[in-house]
């Protein structure tokens, strides 16, 4: 164990954990985005999140594998997929929140759909749809970890390796690097989650 | 899914394991969330440094605090309800303080002016009221619980989980599915489950 | 129905919730397309034009005020302008010579945001974004609707102030019939998308066209009828003994209070020389 292949496996799980967490805010924002526009849309996308949130992260991970085989691609693809609910389910609730009277007075303004949307809508529901994305980075975080049971490597190695071949070094570097990674993104989240409140 | 049908009984042996990990360690978690989240409704100034505690354990990744917990303790159930049981401490006690801290004051001061003791209105009053939110807050634990106690199948715990890991050592996904599948599928049939107690709840509550 | 109104004029729509006003004042600034029919503006189509190049030269002022709660006050007032892309040093002069106009010490106000306002100075926040652009036509739809009585007859006198020195043709809707008896040149009176009538406030009070007019106005109530008329227009000529002097501009309202108030008869005074004398009797002749 070195420095060099601790940093190799640390940068490799914060790549596949921000990768997941990109991807999950690309679908998930205009998810929910067209659910809280279009009312057809509302249950349908409501529902089908809802049962993305409730699966375990480890089945999710597995369930990939029949489909993408083992390695980086299967948790890329689960990770994504569990970033999607707590995103899509808050910007549902962030764009439903904008007053009308705001839109209409931004409408009655003069300004075009893009603007509306551009000054309007979206500065008025970010605060909201950055809590969803709060909460899909502390989850990707976590089920980051068990991506090394289907071969994706990362921190995850650095546990299962520690506890299989009781390697107690192994196993607190792992535990520790993975605790400062979660509660480091957690407490910077939080402060600009908190910046974000103080503005309006 | 052929693995699946033909190992059932196995698989509804497994689900039994998988379902006490989760009572037992929320049952545990219960008894001490329930006065510290009553607690920190009723003197809110303590929130944030128990918030902020059960926090930090909720934000550390569960297969590290499982890991931990293993090194020490020793393989099999025992640890991975404690593992459960402090993981399910930050939703249980936010979500109870919030609950808790929702009841309507005029409603409480009604039952002082009707000379309920402070225990009566307790039970008659603000759990009653507070009961939809509680049962969220059970439901999003339970969640939680279903999907950490996966991780016992790593650690000698059974359950589910042990399905999963048996077939990914073996790379043998029919055998990782038979686990996943009915995991997942438990989850969401709890998450139905309370739901639907949740909306029974809010009808008596209004 | 045809409405032809006044360039500069103060137009009331005035009716019962639900009875289409709010919904002809969009139709102004091309928020909802009728379904038959045209609004024309200086006799050009609204239909025909750009909504939002439109929308841009017409103020626009909403019961829930709709301020932008992400902006400073100062940035509110400026949305418009930054649309028209007016530089930067003439928008922020437009700014605080808007807070200053409405009332609002630009020192104190430009850089706070609107839930640091007040219900009243939202609204005026309101009034001096839908009026930073000069808008030709200002639309104002239940502007005082949330704001405290109290408070409303004092916004209303400003407001009032603000848009006669701009020359704005307003199109205000309310279903208060005191507001509208207050700020209208003319009061168009609506029931079920269909104009009852439209006319000045004088001529709806003492002829109303319709009975549901008369009902809505109350126009058999008298007291609010003599407010609208002045003693000097009433009063009986001769020479008086009375004591008692009253102008010739106050309102038989006034009047009517101090003669039930214990004198009998009150001296009209015109630039301080007696005109004529002011009973009971009188009062009831003016009301017939």
């Amino acid at each position: 164990m070195t420095w060099d292949d601790l940093l190799l496996h640390a940068r490799a799980y914060v790549a596949l954990a921000s990768a997941a967490l990109a991807l999950g805010m690309l679908a998930g924002i205009p998810l929910g985005a067209a659910s809280s526009h279009v009312r057809a849309l509302r249950t349908p996308v409501l529902t089908l999140v809802n049962i993305g949130r409730v699966v375990p992260s480890l089945a999710m991970l597995t369930f990939m594998v029949p489909l993408f085989g083992l390695g980086f691609r299967p948790a890329l693809a689960a990770l994504a997929l569990l970033a999607i609910p707590p995103i899509a389910i808050n910007a549902d609730l962030a764009f439903r929140g904008v007053p009308a009277a705001a839109l209409d007075a931004a409408a009655g303004m003069g300004m075009t759909r893009t603007q509306r949307f551009a000054r309007v809508e979206w500065p008025l529901a970010f605060p909201l749809l950055f809590t969803g994305v709060r909460t899909a980075a502390t989850e990707v975080i976590a089920s980051a970890v068990l991506a090394a049971f289907i071969g994706a490597g990362g921190l995850g190695e650095y546990v299962t390796t520690g506890l299989q071949a009781d390697q107690p070094k192994w196993l607190w570097t792992g535990v520790a690097a993975i605790a400062v990674i979660a509660l480091a993104v957690e407490f910077a989240l939080a402060f600009t989650q908190r910046r974000l409140e103080k503005g309006r | 899914m052929s693995y699946l049908m033909k190992h059932l009984p196995h698989i509804g042996g497994l689900t039994l394991q998988h379902l006490a990990l989760v009572g037992t360690g929320l049952a545990i978690a219960l008894l001490i969330a329930v006065p510290l989240g009553v607690f920190t409704a009723r003197t809110p100034r303590y929130g944030p440094p128990v918030f902020g505690l059960a926090g930090v354990v909720y934000t550390i990744p569960s297969l590290a605090l499982l890991a931990v917990a293993v090194k020490y303790l020793g393989l099999g159930f025992w640890p991975v309800v404690l593992v459960l049981a402090a993981y399910a401490q930050f939703i249980l006690i936010r979500n109870i303080a919030a609950a808790i801290a929702g009841v309507p004051a005029a409603q409480i001061d009604a039952a002082k002016g009707l000379g309920l003791s402070g225990w009566q209105r307790f039970t008659r009053v603000e759990i009653p009221l507070a009961a939809p939110a509680l049962l969220g807050a059970l439901r999003l634990t339970t969640i939680a619980l279903i999907a950490i106690a996966t991780l016992g199948g790593y650690v000698g715990a059974g359950g589910l989980g042990s399905e999963i890991f048996f077939g990914l050592q073996r790379q043998y996904i029919e055998e990782t599915l038979a686990g996943s599948i009915p995991a997942a599928v438990l989850a969401i049939l709890a998450d139905a489950f309370f739901r639907t107690l949740e909306r029974a709840a809010l009808r008596k509550s209004g | 129905m045809t409405l032809d109104v006044q360039g500069g004029s103060f137009t009331v729509l005035l009716g019962p919730s639900g009875c289409g006003k709010s919904t002809l004042l969009r139709t102004v600034n091309a928020l909802v397309k009728p379904q038959s029919g045209r609004v024309t503006i200086d006799g050009n189509d609204v239909a025909e034009a750009d909504g939002t190049q439109l929308r841009r030269g017409i103020g626009y002022v909403i019961q829930a005020v709709g301020l932008f709660s992400h902006m400073t006050v100062g940035e509110n007032i400026a949305v418009v302008p930054s649309l028209l892309h007016w530089d930067r040093a003439r928008t922020a002069e437009r700014v605080d010579e808007l807070l200053e106009l409405t009332g609002l010490p630009p020192d104190r106000y430009r850089d706070r945001y609107p839930r640091e306002l007040s219900g009243g100075e939202q609204q005026r926040v309101g009034v001096a974004r839908a009026i930073a652009a000069e808008p030709r036509v200002l639309l104002m739809d239940e502007p005082f609707g949330a704001v405290d009585a109290i408070l409303r007859a004092g916004l209303q006198d400003e407001m009032l102030r603000i848009v006669r020195s701009l020359k704005t043709t307003v199109l205000f809707v309310t279903h208060d019939v005191d507001e509208a008896l207050r700020l209208a040149d003319r009061i168009v009176v609506m029931r079920q998308g269909r104009v009852e009538q439209y006319d000045t406030p004088l001529q709806i009070l003492t002829k109303p066209a319709t009975p549901f007019v008369a009902q809505l106005l109350g126009a058999d109530d008298a007291l609010r009828r003599l407010s609208l008329m002045c003693a000097g227009d009433a009063a009986a000529a001769g020479q008086s003994t009375a004591p008692e002097t009253i102008a010739a501009d106050a309102s038989l309202r006034d009047a009517l209070n101090r003669l039930l108030g214990g004198v009998t008869r009150l001296s009209v005074v015109r630039d301080g020389a007696p005109i004529g004398t002011l009973g009971l009797e009188e009062i009831r002749k003016a009301l017939q």
